[in-house]
């Protein structure tokens, strides 16, 4: 099963490579790693996304809050969470199909932020099903790039604002 | 070089003193009134640069670097602050620390810090190796309990310290490591004995940190040792550049110690321990299976009084032995791979298997999945990520093996359970340790049987790793809390000589034997003349088989007894140990054994007994890999009759 965790560590150089190493030493695979700045400049967070049986993420998180600069560590599964991921994609875009791609993106809400002769770029936000579903929409015309972020993720506040939120997707 | 004289040449009458320009430009900027200059060094500047750290001792003249610049600022540190170099700082607090020996090695970047120990209250120990160090360090605190500490130079000093860093890591052991690190501005650029040593340690410190910020480095070496021996303990690094023993950092005062996140849980939660105890009261065939963490936490007072009131029988891993009395009834000795059958056969039909501060590491466990398998299992741990990491626990008890059971005390009832207590008696009657002592041969367990008899039991002993290892776990029977040092978790041959100088140094007066393998001493018997310097009495009993012998084992019983590479040509280690100013003996008949083993304990020097033993002799029982618990070969070998 897929789990989000995220984890409060300290802004201190090191700090992701002690992250980093201690997956590695302990043979658990992560999907993706997304880490920046909080709101407090002496933290960031940290959000990983693992796959794993329930007593391997378990270990994961004891693992991580093991680590001293470490200072909290949450594990989001079963809690209604925001999950978003960014990704950039270059699509091969001749004239004749650039109609077709612009409806594609609008459809998606996407942006787009780079178009050449033969490419168009574009930025897309969202659950990771709407990036997969972007990617393998594209994928007919031609991918010539991509990059993705990782997930990011945060406990919703209120259950009303993410239903609506959920409808808007 | 020479300097013009003022006055063409002609001598002036009377000569005038004579300065050297540096400390002429200095003077001047001081007639001037400044007290903060900026500035980066180089090799034309160097004769000032040389006045100004003079200065900085004696006057308001404070020299910063721009590196540091912006800092210094910031925290306002000007002349009012008496500032130190971060050298002497780090002397400072080792001594805050009540650090009262050191392990180290030199090397260029840490000459800074030499030359400070040079006039402080601390015992400095050189061993010939750092490796050995690092195990001289570990054993210290093993037989302390406080933090052992070494030095190293950067580069090849640091790596030397990879495996004494990685055993004390494995067994919990509290440590401070402090690496010299080339300059700041040459991190990164492949300098001379540069190494990445944070890199390298990470996975085999509990933390490790680099410093960059002379600043940071009072604080971050008070954390080093609150971390070191916080919870559960293990070794931490600081890598320390050059520049930063050198710059000048104000004297600080030691402020509580936060870390946000380092929390350490140490009294049980109470409701878990109801629990526990409610478990505990309705098992008719409990076991109580502990380790390292009682000796960590100190707790074996309180383990016996637990044991005896719950009226429970107690089995200890490698690491735990000494937390039990050996020598009272209810002791079921070592578990695991070479553990006794008792123990064994007790884990495997216990219907409550009473886990504390043990780990369940797989030369415990056997094939985990059948493991204890009628038992519910209650596990005590300070480290929540060691519970239900191997084998799925029934009643967690996060917090230290002292306060909880403690705890548990209280609540638990005493119970006869006689029939549990009659079956184990039967297989302590019917399964004993043995060997063949009727052989005439020499048998490595005679030996360490003679040892032990002949010490009382009382001696500290450390080993090697192998053999001679298990058989002394085996044979020798502990009565107290770190009477046994040994290489548990990483296995590090070689561990055993040095594990005995840093013993020894911790219990001066008292008897430290290294019961080792003739393979393990090779590797670091070089410290034998560490021990010489010293004048550490300490012993080495090597049971020599010419073979890495628990492999030459495993080959046998594995590999068709297809020897391959297990013998080595040895030296004559009598004769070494006198070339290195120590005492020798060999032995190699039974009868001389005991005489020399007298002798030994006699000595006031270091000395080291050849005892030349049965070359094949194996370690049973054996629970061979993969194999559940209670598959034990070898037990039929001197079935009683
Ligand atoms: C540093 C290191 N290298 C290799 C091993 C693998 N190993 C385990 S026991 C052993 C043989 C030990 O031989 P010896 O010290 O003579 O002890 P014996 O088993 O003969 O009593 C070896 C090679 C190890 N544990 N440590
Ligand atoms: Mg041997």
């Amino acid at each position: 099963m897929k789990h989000i965790i995220s984890a409060l560590v300290q802004n201190k150089p090191g700090v992701l490579a002690h992250v980093a190493g201690m997956f590695a030493a302990r043979a658990f695979n992560i999907n993706s790693l997304a880490v920046g700045e909080t709101e407090d400049p002496s933290l960031s967070r940290m959000t990983i996304v693992v796959v794993g049986d329930d007593r391997t993420v378990e270990q994961v998180r004891k693992q991580l809050a093991k680590i001293v600069t470490i200072v909290k560590v949450q594990d989001f599964a079963g809690q209604d969470v925001v999950a978003r991921d960014l990704m950039l994609i270059s699509v091969a875009c001749s004239p004749e199909k650039r109609p077709e791609i612009l409806a594609l993106i609008e459809m998606f809400t996407a942006k787009v932020v780079d178009i050449g002769p033969k490419y168009v770029t574009v930025e897309v936000a969202g659950p990771e099903s709407k990036i997969e579903a972007f990617i393998e929409a594209c994928r007919p015309y031609g991918i010539k790039n991509m990059v993705r972020t990782g997930t990011i993720a945060m406990a919703r506040q209120s259950r009303t604002a993410g239903q609506q939120d959920k409808d808007a997707e | 070089m020479q300097f013009p004289t003022a006055c063409g040449g002609r001598p002036v009458a009377p000569p005038l003193p004579t300065l050297p320009g540096s400390q002429s430009i200095v003077n001047i900027l001081l007639e001037h009134g400044v007290d903060t200059v900026f500035g980066y060094l180089g090799a034309a500047v160097l004769p000032l640069f040389d006045r100004f750290r003079d200065l900085s001792w004696t006057s308001s003249l404070d020299m910063i670097s721009p590196s540091q610049e912006i800092i210094m600022s910031k925290n306002k540190v000007k002349n009012e602050q008496t500032c130190k170099p971060g050298s002497q700082i780090v002397v400072d607090i080792l001594q805050e620390e009540n650090v009262e020996v050191l392990f180290g090695y030199l090397g260029g970047v840490v000459l800074p810090l030499f030359d400070k120990l040079y006039d402080a209250p601390i015992k400095f120990i050189i061993p010939r190796h750092e490796q050995g160090g690092c195990h001289m360090a570990d054993a210290y605190a093993r037989a302390t309990g406080k933090v052992g500490v070494v030095i190293a130079t950067s580069g090849p000093g640091a790596t030397n310290l990879v495996t004494g860093i990685a055993n004390a890591m494995m067994d919990s052991v509290p440590m401070v490591a402090i690496t010299g690190q080339v300059r700041t501005e040459l991190i990164g650029n492949d300098s001379f004995q540069e190494a990445d040593t944070t890199g390298i340690t990470r996975p085999i410190t509990k933390h490790n940190m680099i410093i960059k910020n002379p600043l940071e480095l009072p604080q971050a070496l008070r954390e080093a040792f609150y971390i070191a021996r916080t919870g559960r303990p293990g070794p931490v690094l600081i890598d320390l550049p050059v520049d930063m023993q050198l710059a000048q950092i104000p004297v600080s005062s030691p402020t509580p110690i936060e870390l946000p996140g380092f929390r350490n849980r140490t009294r049980g939660h109470a409701r878990q321990i109801s629990m526990a105890a409610q478990a505990i009261n309705e098992a008719e065939r409990p076991v109580l299976y502990v380790g390292g963490g009682i000796i960590i936490s100190n707790a074996s007072e309180e383990l016996r009084t637990f044991a005896q009131k719950a009226n429970i029988p107690v089995t200890m891993t490698l690491l735990g032995l000494g937390a039990y009395d050996q020598n009272r009834p209810e002791s079921l000795d070592m578990l695991g791979m070479h553990g006794t059958a008792y123990a064994n056969y007790a884990v495997q039909n216990c219907d409550l298997l009473i886990a504390v501060g043990s780990r369940f590491d797989d030369r415990v466990t056997g094939k985990v999945k059948t493991f204890a398998p009628h038992a519910k299992i209650i596990h005590v741990d300070l480290d929540p990520s060691s519970i239900s990491k191997n084998v799925a626990v029934d009643i967690p008890v996060v917090g230290d093996a002292k306060e909880v059971l403690a705890a548990m005390t209280e609540e638990v009832e005493h119970r006869p359970r006689d029939t549990w207590f009659k079956q184990i008696a039967e297989w302590k009657a019917k399964y004993p340790l043995r060997y063949d002592r009727d052989a005439r041969t020499l048998k490595p367990q005679y030996v360490i049987e003679e040892v032990w008899r002949q010490t009382k039991g009382e001696a500290t002993i450390v080993t090697g790793v192998g053999q001679h290892q298990m058989w002394t776990a085996q044979f020798y029977k502990f009565s107290r809390a770190r009477q046994f040092i040994t290489s548990g978790g990483l296995g590090t041959m070689g561990f055993g000589l040095p594990a005995a100088i840093g013993a020894q140094i911790a219990r001066p007066g008292e008897t430290v034997i290294d019961i080792d393998g003739d393979s393990s001493f090779n590797m670091t018997l070089t410290e034998l003349s560490t021990a010489v310097q010293y004048n550490l009495p300490i012993k080495v009993c090597i049971l020599n088989n010419g073979y890495m012998g628990m492999v030459r084992q495993w080959q046998e019983l594995f590999y068709g007894k297809r020897y391959s590479c297990s013998s080595l040509q040895n030296p004559d280690f009598a004769n070494l140990a006198r070339a290195f100013g120590a005492v020798g003996y060999t032995v190699d008949k039974k009868e001389d054994a005991a005489g020399v083993i007298e002798k030994m304990l006699r000595e006031t020097r270091p000395c080291v007994v050849d005892f030349h033993v049965d070359r094949e002799e194996n370690v049973w029982p054996m629970v061979p890999a993969g194999k559940a618990l209670h598959e034990m070969d070898g037990l039929n070998l001197f079935e009683i009759a």
